[in-house]
């Protein structure tokens, strides 16, 4: 961690001595700090200072390539600019098959979870008030859920949902002026694994980043967690995790692993699933 | 006075469809003007200078699932929960799903077994569209050599 705060602390001197807006391709894989303001490739010219630079980017404004720019979390558009909202290491992804500029992200480090459209999430069951469920999912506000939004539910036929059941669910409408709401069908109206989860299990908090790094394509942790003992596990991108398997102790076990390789190099999580396999 | 009178014929008579026959081409453009500029003062507008938005070429997009291809959320091992599994697996390909695509092709019917298929339904359509004094000459042209429903159809015998 230390070279890091190192690292951090240099780019505030700079950011706060210089105050100007960096490429966003030279600080790729470095810290940025909120309030920085980032260059995409095509404006690189316009940063050229004096006459010159202006010329050049009217030269240029015909010919350059204007390609879509994606700016995901952490990042926000402010007219043509580019501004960096929270504090972590700027990401880019290159641009799949199609055209376009790739995805640019800043990866960050918290704990509070802000809903997001499109998100799964764990929400528990806090009150069933007529048509609507209200569902605590961790964020400022509680979501509401309409008990329509289940597979195979109609008017007469409801759902089976009490207080204090845990839904995983996904955001359809999410954004800083509404109430977050969820649904547990996709598009085609089928469940697709969301829905109340089981009966029993042991849910959990985590933070956010933990999350990414288990639901990631190629985590060697899960790998790993798979071949212990039979298992379930759902993560919900608000930070918490159920789990479920055979035993209380399993169960215990595994929520333990979990929670502690968070903080642990890769050798120090061999050792514990070397030990885990043996007993 | 005959010709003062015609002049003195008031302006929404001769904007009358029957009047606009006779009436000179001077006349009638001074008719449509004036009906413009009633339209025209008429019509609303918005005073406000023309918005010029640009085409913006940054998209924001706040969710992490789209930056780092996360997994599907659900996952059970070793036989846990079976559906789980299945669901995993279906969940989690669709990224690989255009492989898979070109192996079922691969795997499904070839071209050349579909083309002796249809070669053989070219005949059965063709007959299914011809009328039916035309059958006989159909199955003669086609397949002349052959003619295997020529033979008369008759009540067969069942054997024991």
């Amino acid at each position: 961690m230390a070279p890091v705060m190192a690292e951090a602390a240099s780019v505030a001197a700079e950011s706060l001595g210089g105050g100007r807006a960096r490429a966003a391709r030279t600080v790729l894989d470095q810290v940025v700090l909120p309030g920085e303001e980032l260059l995409l490739p095509e404006q690189e010219d316009a940063d050229v200072p004096g006459g010159a630079g202006e010329k050049l980017l009217r030269l240029n404004a015909g010919a350059r390539s204007r390609v879509r720019v994606v700016c995901g979390p952490g990042l926000r558009r402010c007219g043509d600019r580019l501004l960096v909202t929270k504090c972590g290491r700027l990401r880019y992804k290159e641009p799949g098959s199609g055209s376009g500029g790739g995805v640019y992200w800043v990866d960050s480090q918290q704990k509070r979870y802000v809903p997001v459209k499109g998100d799964h999430v764990i929400g528990i069951v806090t009150a069933k008030s007529g048509d609507i469920f209200k569902i605590d999912i961790g964020g400022s506000e509680p979501a509401s859920l309409s008990y329509l939004a289940f597979e195979g539910a109609t008017k007469r036929n409801r759902p089976n949902v009490q207080v204090g059941d845990l839904i995983y669910g996904q955001f359809v409408v999410a954004n800083k002026d509404m109430e977050p709401e969820m649904v547990c069908i996709d598009s085609c109206g089928r469940a697709n694994g969301m829905g109340v989860i089981g009966q029993d299990g042991l849910l959990f908090k985590v933070t956010l980043g933990l999350i990414r790094k288990l639901l990631a394509p190629d985590c060697e942790i899960i790998q790993e967690v798979g071949k212990l003992y039979p298992l379930e596990i759902v993560f919900g991108m608000n930070g918490r995790i159920w789990v479920k398997a055979k035993t209380i102790q399993q169960t215990l076990i595994l929520a333990n692993v979990l929670e502690a390789c968070e903080h642990m190099t890769s050798d120090q999580r061999k050792q514990i699933f070397a030990r885990l396999a043996e007993s | 006075m005959a010709a003062e009178r015609k002049t003195k014929l008031s302006k929404n008579l001769l904007r009358m469809k029957f009047m606009q026959r006779g009436l000179d081409s001077e006349t009638k453009k001074q008719l449509e003007e004036e009906e413009k500029k009633i339209i025209s003062e008429e019509h609303w507008y918005l005073d406000l200078p023309e918005l010029k938005e640009k085409e913006s070429f940054i998209i924001e997009e706040q969710s992490f699932l789209l930056c780092e291809d996360l997994l599907y959320g659900r996952m059970s091992f070793r036989g846990f929960n079976p559906e789980v599994e299945k669901l995993m697996l279906q969940m989690n390909s669709k990224n690989k799903r255009e492989e898979v695509k070109d192996e079922a092709v691969e795997l499904d019917v070839s071209d050349e077994e579909m083309a002796r298929r249809y070669e053989t339904l070219v005949g059965t359509i063709g007959k299914k569209f011809a009328r039916k004094r035309d059958h006989a000459n159909y199955e003669e042209d086609e397949n002349g050599d052959i003619k295997p429903s020529k033979a008369k159809k008759m009540f067969l015998k069942p054997q024991d």
